[in-house]
Formats: structure tokens, C-alpha cells, sequence
């Protein structure tokens, strides 16, 4: 956040020339997010002094709350709550800091969630990526059906059917373990959506000459797609680890012992729990979102061209 | 391919196929299978059953449909998911496309503004929630502090009171979603061509007229999508009011996903949820179905 410049050139299509030297396999589905459209006169005076302020005052809502959350960390908890607000930490105290570790089980949660997020990393993108080149590269009856079905459920809101869900999961003897929230959202739809988008960008006769030079279709997947849609892959590890990450719902409905929550489970439970301390309250926040903050300033360009890509949440 | 001999080479080929494509789909399919199609179908069977937690569904017909319709509970999330959803849309319609019209232009730091709009789509729900109770706090908190530096004296008490606890959360969903639909608008926005607006300028267009005329129908598309995935969001909001206000107080704040989880796994009572379930899927689906109806009469 502090180096903007950094993301300034952000081109929201996949660079084609990255992984790939032809520039005409440049993908049709990915949008560019760059700059105004070169050309246009420059605004005048008045409407930039208009869009400056505009700009600022936005910034500031839409910070305000982060900005709330980090500096009533560092407070006492009695002024969290001041007239007039502190807006500045006076002392600022860093114990909470210290304190939260002994006074909640953050180590297990941060260790659950942890697991849970690489493992669902890790499975998603597998099976996704594989599923993806079958709906893309091989024709076949009832393709485009099965395909329709997998799009359609993304429409389908899951809190109308997590009942039935929860049953079954039930019957299989996986809730109230990790697997559940795994084999929750290992399997998403949206992972093949993205990455099947992604595939049909790459040109139909690279795949073709492998063939003919006697290719198996895991072959052309593995030594060709693969290496080709690295930063599709990377979109899709970082989309499926943050809604990981962040899940609340699923880990509410599995998990019920304190010894599988997740840190926004455990985050919510301290909340009820030590509902008067303010300051160590915004301490957990600011712990439980620093991991994902990171990750999204890291690798911010592949979250805004998934995005783009498919339009989709995961 | 039509020189291709059609007989038995081409059906060997088609099988050849279909053993590739499935192999390659089944990974995922199985999972997929299991834990989301063969649920939605179940939800159409559950619902006309007195499934409870000890397991044994007995058909009932249409008995939980007949006894939603006399639960005054039901219908009161009901009222508060359409509330949430007419007061959600157009907001966040119209400050993603404000948003998007700013970043659009040739400002210094667009770029970092960009990466702010986005932070609260990424930031966990838990932690949002508790920041902005903070925040809406009535008697010490910024927001209602604010409210009385401008002379308001009475400011609303947000999410203790049961008139203004729905249009908190309101505020907080637009303020968390908008980002994301920024994002998609931005996308939009650059497949419009210099050139329209260009000629619209040569022929004398105001700034408000090329913004009628050039932009609106150039972002037809991206204008129908955002709104078919928006009005699905805000039908089945519920993590954002469990946290922040847990429905209440009293049921200000109940809505349809909620009254699920509180009916199937707070209550036991599966059949009659996965009876609100149906309701709640029809809604998205229906809603959806008609936006696609009326962007395609639109096309024409």
C-alpha cells in the first residue's frame, strides 16, 4: 500500500507475451484494465480539482474501518471509547499484541485455517485445472450439457441447499472434521470456469502438432497447458485461498469442537466471549486479516485479471 | 473432416473421446457430484418431508408450504431480504459505476486507489462486522459522532435500534461489495472505443450527454451481469447480518438464509428449512430468469 507506483501500469489481460512468444495467441476473454484510452483530450482544470477530491474522499471511507481497527489495537481498551475520538494511540500499547496469544487459542486457529487454505489450495487447483482441460480441449457427447451444470450451480446460491448438503456429509461421517470444509470447497465450479476460460485462449494448433507428434491428451495438458497458464493458476491459488481464508458460513456448520475452528470461528467466539474489550477484539481483526492483506498486496495483478476473467467470485 | 471415411473410424474416435474427456472431468465431477448436485436435488425431496435430526423423512406433501404460508416469521424474512436487496442493488450499482468512472480518467494515484476500493472485498466478514459495530457504536462511536458535528442531534442508534439496523447493514454490504463491481465496470469501460467518444465531442455532446449516449449503452453487458450477480448476493445475504446484528433485535434484521440456518441447524427441523430453501432458490432463480428475459426483448 505504501508503494503505489508499483502496481501503476496494471494490464488486466494476461501479458502474452509471457509465457507464450507468438503475440497473436493473445487472450480473447481476459479484459484490459490499463489506463484512460489514449487520445482523449485531457480534463480540464475544474474536473480534475472535482475528480481529486472525489477520489480522496472515498479513500477515506473506504479506509476508515482498517484504519479504526489498527489504531484501536494499539490502544487501552478504555480509549477505544472516547469524547472526542482518539484518533491518534496515546500510549500506544503493543501489549495487546502480546496478550491476545495467552488470552485466546489463536495458535490452533491460525494453524486450522492455515491447513485448511493450502490444503483446498492445493486440491482446487488440481482438479480443477484437469477438469478444465476436458470441458475446453476434448470433444465429446454431452460436453456442453455436464458444462451447463457446472455453471448453473455457480448461480445457485449454496445457503438453498447446505441443508441437504449437511445430511449427506452427515451419512459420510465428515462433519465436525477439517475434511468437510476440504471437500467443501475442493470441488467449486469456479475453478473450472476460470481456468476452462483461460484454456480456449491458447490456440488449438499448439495442441494439434503435439498430437501429431504423438502426445497424449495428459501429456499436452501436463507439458503444454500447464506450463502455459501459470498465471491463470496463480489467479485461481490466490482466490481459493482467501475465500478459504475468510469462510465463515462452512466452518459455522461443520466444525463444532474448539479444537477445529478456524480464525474466523475462534475470531467470532472471542468476540462473544470478551465482548467488552474493545481494543483486544480489533487486536484478533487486525491478526486475523493481516495474512490475507499480504497475500492480496503481493499478487494483486492475478486477483484483478481472475476477476476480470470471469467476473466470478469464488 | 468431411474427407474423413464416417463409418467405424469416427465412432472409435467418439468413444476415444469420451473415455479421455470424462477422465479428465471425473476428479472434479465426483466431488462436485456429490456434495452439490445430488444436494440441490435432494432439496426438492427434502422439502416435502418432516425430516428431523433423528432421521426418518416421512412424505408430508405439501405441509410445510401450507404452514410457511401462516409463519409470520417467514414472512418477515421475506420483507427484510427484498428490503436488503431494493436498497442494496442501486447503491452498489451506482457507486461501483461512480467509482469506476473516476478511476477511469487521467488522476495521479488511480492506482493505489485501486487497490484500496478492493481491500474491504478481501477482508474477512468477522472482522468487518465487529469494526463497524465499533464504528456505528451509538453513544462514542466515529459515525454517529460525525453525524453530530454536522447538527444532526438525534443520530440514529445503527444496529440497537430496530429501524436503523437494516440500513446499517446495508451501508456496510454496499461498502464491502463495492469494489469488486468497480472492478468489473473498469473492465467494461475500456472495451468502449476513444473514437465514440471522440465524435460525440466533435459534434458538440456536453460531458452529461456523452455519459448518457456513449457510456450507458456501451456498458450494456457488463451493466446486465453485475446486476444478475448482485441481485443473487443480496438474495442470499447472511454471513455480513449473522455476524453484525444476528437478525435482530427483535427480527429487524432476519432474513430468508438465516431463518434456514436457524430452522435447520439450530432447530432440527430439515424439512420444513429446506422448505424456506426452495423459496429462496426460487427467488434467485426466478429473478435472474426474468433479467435475462428483459435483456434479450432490450436486444432486439
Amino acid at each position: 500500500m505504501n508503494r503505489p507506483t508499483r502496481n501503476a501500469p496494471l494490464h488486466t489481460t494476461y501479458p502474452p507475451g509471457r509465457a507464450m512468444t507468438t503475440t497473436d495467441i493473445r487472450p480473447t476473454a481476459a479484459i484490459t484494465v490499463a489506463g484512460p484510452a489514449s487520445g482523449r483530450r485531457r480534463p480540464s482544470r475544474g474536473w480534475r480539482v472535482a475528480g481529486y477530491t472525489a477520489l480522496l474522499l472515498a479513500a477515506a471511507a473506504l479506509l476508515l474501518p482498517f484504519y479504526w481497527m489498527v489504531v484501536a489495537s494499539l490502544k487501552t481498551n478504555n480509549d477505544v471509547f472516547t469524547i472526542p475520538i482518539k484518533w491518534v494511540p496515546d500510549p500506544v500499547v503493543w501489549r495487546n499484541y502480546v496478550d491476545i496469544w495467552q488470552r485466546s487459542d489463536m495458535t490452533t486457529w491460525l494453524g486450522n485455517t492455515l491447513l485448511l487454505s493450502v490444503t483446498v489450495t492445493f486440491l482446487q487447483l488440481l482438479t480443477g485445472s484437469i477438469a478444465a482441460y476436458g470441458f475446453a480441449r476434448i470433444r465429446f457427447p454431452g460436453r456442453n450439457l455436464l458444462f451447463l451444470a457446472y455453471i448453473g450451480t455457480i448461480a445457485v446460491p449454496w445457503q438453498s441447499y447446505m441443508i441437504p448438503q449437511f445430511i449427506l456429509m452427515s451419512k459420510l461421517h465428515l462433519s465436525n472434521t477439517l475434511w468437510s470444509i476440504i471437500a467443501l470447497q475442493a470441488f467449486g465450479a469456479f475453478g473450472v470456469f476460470l481456468m476452462k476460460q483461460f484454456y480456449e485462449t491458447i490456440p488449438e494448433e499448439l495442441s494439434e502438432s503435439a498430437r501429431v507428434d504423438g502426445l497424449t491428451e495428459f501429456g499436452i495438458y501436463r507439458r503444454i497447458m500447464l506450463p502455459l497458464s501459470r498465471p491463470a493458476l496463480a489467479s485461481l491459488a490466490l482466490i481459493t485461498f482467501v475465500t478459504t481464508w475468510n469462510d465463515y458460513l462452512g466452518p459455522l456448520i461443520y466444525l463444532r469442537s474448539p479444537d477445529l475452528r478456524t480464525i474466523q470461528l475462534g475470531l467470532n467466539t472471542f468476540i462473544s466471549q470478551y465482548n467488552a474489550e474493545y481494543a483486544l477484539i480489533m487486536t484478533g481483526s487486525v491478526l486475523s486479516v493481516l495474512p490475507v492483506a499480504v497475500i492480496f498486496l503481493l499478487g494483486q495483478r492475478y486477483f484483478v485479471e481472475g476477476i476480470a476473467t470471469t467476473g466470478l467470485k469464488g | 473432416m468431411a474427407t474423413m471415411p464416417r463409418t467405424r473410424p469416427k465412432r472409435s474416435l467418439v468413444w476415444r473421446n469420451t473415455i479421455a474427456g470424462w477422465s479428465f472431468i471425473l476428479p472434479n465431477f465426483v466431488g462436485f457430484a456429490a456434495l452439490t448436485l445430488v444436494p440441490v436435488v435432494a432439496l426438492f425431496y427434502l422439502a416435502f418431508t418432516n425430516w428431523n435430526v433423528f432421521g426418518v423423512a416421512e412424505w408430508v406433501g405439501t405441509a410445510n408450504f401450507r404452514r410457511m404460508w401462516n409463519d409470520a416469521s417467514f414472512w418477515t424474512a421475506l420483507r427484510n431480504t427484498v428490503y436488503y436487496a431494493v436498497f442494496h442493488i442501486p447503491l452498489t450499482l451506482a457507486a461501483a459505476l461512480g467509482l469506476a468512472l473516476l478511476l477511469n480518467r487521467k488522476l495521479r494515484g488511480v492506482a493505489f486507489f485501486r487497490t484500496v476500493a478492493f481491500f474491504p472485498y478481501i477482508t474477512s466478514i468477522v472482522a468487518i462486522a465487529v469494526v463497524w459495530n465499533q464504528l456505528f457504536s451509538p453513544e462514542y462511536g466515529p459515525v454517529n459522532a460525525f453525524l453530530r458535528g454536522i447538527g444532526i442531534d438525534n443520530p440514529p442508534g445503527w444496529t440497537t435500534s430496530g429501524d436503523w439496523s437494516m440500513p446499517a447493514v446495508i451501508i456496510v454490504g454496499t461498502w464491502r461489495y463495492m469494489g469488486y463491481y468497480m472492478l468489473l465496470f473498469l473492465a467494461g469501460l475500456q472495451t468502449i472505443p476513444a473514437q465514440l467518444y471522440e465524435a460525440a465531442e466533435i459534434d458538440g455532446a456536453t460531458p452529461w450527454q456523452r455519459f448518457v449516449n456513449v457510456t450507458i449503452p456501451g456498458l450494456r453487458h457488463t451493466t446486465f451481469f453485475v446486476t444478475v450477480i448482485l441481485t443473487i448476493e443480496s438474495f442470499k445475504v447472511f454471513d455480513l447480518i449473522l455476524v453484525m446484528t444476528q437478525g435482530g433485535p427483535g427480527q429487524s434484521t432476519l432474513v430468508l438464509s438465516q431463518y434456514i440456518y436457524q430452522k435447520g441447524f439450530v432447530e432440527s427441523q430439515f424439512g420444513y428449512a429446506s422448505a424456506v430453501s426452495i423459496v429462496l432458490f426460487a427467488l434467485c432463480f426466478g429473478v435472474t430468469l426474468i433479467q435475462f428475459l428483459a435483456n434479450r426483448r432490450g436486444e432486439r
